[in-house]
């Protein structure tokens, strides 16, 4: 078992409206693809850690589409796409939208890339590419739901006192 | 209105981009800045008074001249809100190494050890 994770990195450039991810991993490339699109292992890892994420429909192939929940407490936060490409075990291309936006149409466009590394490993790279840098910037300052959803919390502990 | 400024709004101009970087070198005045960039006089104004208004640029009065002079603190804000997002991946990425592992295990051996 390793002791030391693998780093988790992040591109986000001033000005431009593209993100990438990039993160290696300590298993072959075929497990790492299932791990992606199987919905019973995708649960496993992509909520939040406080955060219970429900699968409404997780169909990854060509022309399928994804509608996953991400709730806490009250409040709940879908997130749906389109898939365009399901390419095994290298690469998966659809789009991202996040329900819980004021405005409808914000939609990003998400390429996920695995490469095999030496040694059984893989080298994942996710690149989204949003409509406009205020939404690519909107992204990455939310922190995602996460934020939102603490943000809401913060609120309730507030109205709590307000009301008490 | 008022509108909020905060420093993603002061980034996502190129010509904002190219005022913070030349004068993060040396302060300028007005028209030395103007003279560098393809577009009109009150076009820079306009966006010296947005970078001023995000706090990346403080205007200096010196003798006759107004001299902007570059306040790069607040871009930091901007690599805090990538980190906030970066960790957020990091937690869930983590959370996928165990799953690989258990994987990894459970194929080596039908018996799942915990």
């Amino acid at each position: 078992m390793n002791t030391t994770k693998n780093a988790t990195q992040i591109k986000a450039e001033p000005g431009k409206q593209e993100i990438f991810i990039t993160r290696d991993f300590e298993a072959p490339r075929e497990l790492v693809f299932k791990a992606l699109t199987d919905p019973s292992l995708v649960v496993q890892w992509l909520g939040p850690k406080d955060i219970t994420m429900t699968i409404d429909q997780f169909n990854i192939k060509n022309n399928g589409h994804y509608r996953y929940i991400h709730s806490r407490g009250q409040h709940s936060y879908a997130f749906r796409g389109v898939v365009h490409e399901v390419s095994f075990p290298e690469r998966i291309i659809q789009t991202f939208e996040f329900e819980g936006l004021s405005e409808k149409g914000h939609v990003a466009l998400e390429t996920a890339r695995l490469e095999a590394l030496p040694g059984g490993r893989t080298r994942l790279t996710t690149h989204s590419v949003f409509q406009s840098v205020a939404d690519r910037d909107g992204m990455l300052q939310s922190g995602m739901e996460k934020g939102v959803l603490d943000s809401h919390d913060r609120l309730d502990s507030v109205l709590e006192k307000l009301s008490s | 209105m008022q509108t909020r400024r905060d420093v993603f709004q002061a980034i996502a101009d190129p010509t904002r981009r190219g005022i913070i970087q030349l004068i993060a070198k040396e302060s300028m005045n007005l028209n030395s800045i103007a003279e560098q960039f393809d577009v009109s006089r009150p076009a820079i104004s306009q966006h010296i008074k947005i970078l001023t208004e995000c706090g990346l640029i403080i205007i200096k009065q010196k003798g006759r001249e107004r001299f902007c002079e570059a306040s790069l603190a607040p871009l930091s804000e901007v690599a805090q809100w990538a980190e906030q997002y970066r960790r957020q991946w990091a937690e869930r990425f983590d959370a996928l190494d165990h799953l690989l592992a258990d994987l990894q295990k459970k194929k080596k051996s039908p018996r799942r050890k915990k």
